[in-house]
């Protein structure tokens, strides 16, 4: 039987129950999410079941929701079954103030650089990494730079018009 | 430029003939700044897309060895002129100056396009990057363009062999030669 959103779906339910959550399906990528203290569990099951066999990390970022009291920050992994050709989209959220998510480096060796990445833009404190310092960003840096507390654009600025750069109505 | 040099590509003093040959007469100093001018060695150096159009100045079209810019030396300590082409962010920054710190007297500078002249498109609203390489290190030479046309970059390099040429380089003026 060929590995569907459905059949996975209904397998991450019939291991985790109540556990994993938020099933959706945008442009058709399986989308969930799980409370942070089981990522690992999840990524581990998704790993090491025969039938599902997501053992390829093609991404891990992270969201900032300003508007989420309680869960500002999401984590990111986006998944991929190599010989199944499909991938899925697995989403941890956690609050702002304690930023800390158990790290996947035990499970995928990439994580490692992308976990820093996302600790540099974002300031997820990813627990057990081996090695969590910014990398991108100089050093000296004492902010998380794409956390959405900073304004898009300077606000002082009167000669530019979001109208001419296709991105709908004056801001002014 | 204060005084250009309408004869700069031209060697420098003048030949006074003589029975069986010739006499020159010129100033050393002239002699030695077009022997440089003539023979400057660029450093590989690249941040972004500036490189791209750079690497294309280099190429059989364009042709920048016609200039004596065709030894382009993968160490500082053999170049003679740096081309920061391309965006210089914070993390770079101290690099460039090592860089810079790491090439032999003499030496000179060109700020290739809009970010090295000033962050360019990264002036507002940036984290990141440096507004103009001119913080960092000394800057002989500004070419505007986001990138340049290849054209442009050869102005700039004849521009810096006037310059070497007048004795008007930063680099020449701080150390008051002529």
């Amino acid at each position: 039987m060929a590995l569907t959103n459905e059949t996975i779906k209904l397998k991450l339910i019939e291991k985790f129950g109540e556990q994993v959550l938020n099933f959706e399906e945008p442009y058709g990528l399986l989308t969930f999410e799980a409370p942070k203290e089981n990522n690992l569990k999840v990524l581990q099951f998704l790993y090491d079941d025969a039938e599902l066999g997501f053992t390829f990390l093609t991404d891990l970022t992270a969201v900032h929701y300003p508007t989420l009291k309680g869960r500002e920050l999401a984590v990111v992994y986006h998944l991929h079954n190599l010989p199944a050709n499909i991938r899925l989209r697995f989403k941890v959220y956690t609050d702002i103030e304690t930023p800390d998510v158990y790290t996947a480096t035990r499970l995928f060796e990439s994580a490692n650089w992308m976990e820093r990445e996302t600790f540099d833009f974002f300031g997820i404190n990813f627990v057990g990494h081996p090695n969590l310092k910014r990398i991108l960003n100089v050093e000296e840096m004492d902010y998380f730079p794409l956390r959405k507390e900073f304004p898009l654009e300077d606000q002082s600025r009167r000669d530019k018009d979001d109208e001419m750069f296709g991105r709908g109505g004056s801001i002014w | 430029m204060a005084h250009v040099n309408d004869t700069a590509s031209q060697f420098p003093g003048q030949v006074h003939e003589t029975p069986g040959g010739g006499i020159v007469l010129s100033k050393l100093d002239d002699v030695i700044n077009w022997a440089r001018s003539n023979s400057l060695w660029p450093l590989t150096f690249a941040t972004s897309c500036c490189g791209i159009e750079m690497m294309a100045v280099a190429s059989a079209k364009y042709d920048f060895s016609r200039f004596g810019f065709e030894v382009a030396r993968a160490s500082p300590r053999q170049a003679d002129v740096i081309i920061i082409a391309g965006t210089i962010v914070n993390k770079m920054a101290p690099v460039l100056k090592r860089l810079y710190d790491q090439m032999p007297d003499p030496k000179y500078v060109i700020a290739m396009g809009a970010c090295a002249i000033s962050g360019g498109p990264f002036f507002y609203n940036t984290y990141s990057v440096v507004k103009g390489a001119d913080h960092i290190i000394p800057v002989d030479v500004y070419v505007a363009g986001c990138p340049p046309r290849p054209e442009a970059l050869l102005h700039a390099l004849i521009s810096l062999q006037q310059k070497i040429k007048n004795g008007l380089t930063r680099e020449q003026i701080k150390t008051g030669k002529e």
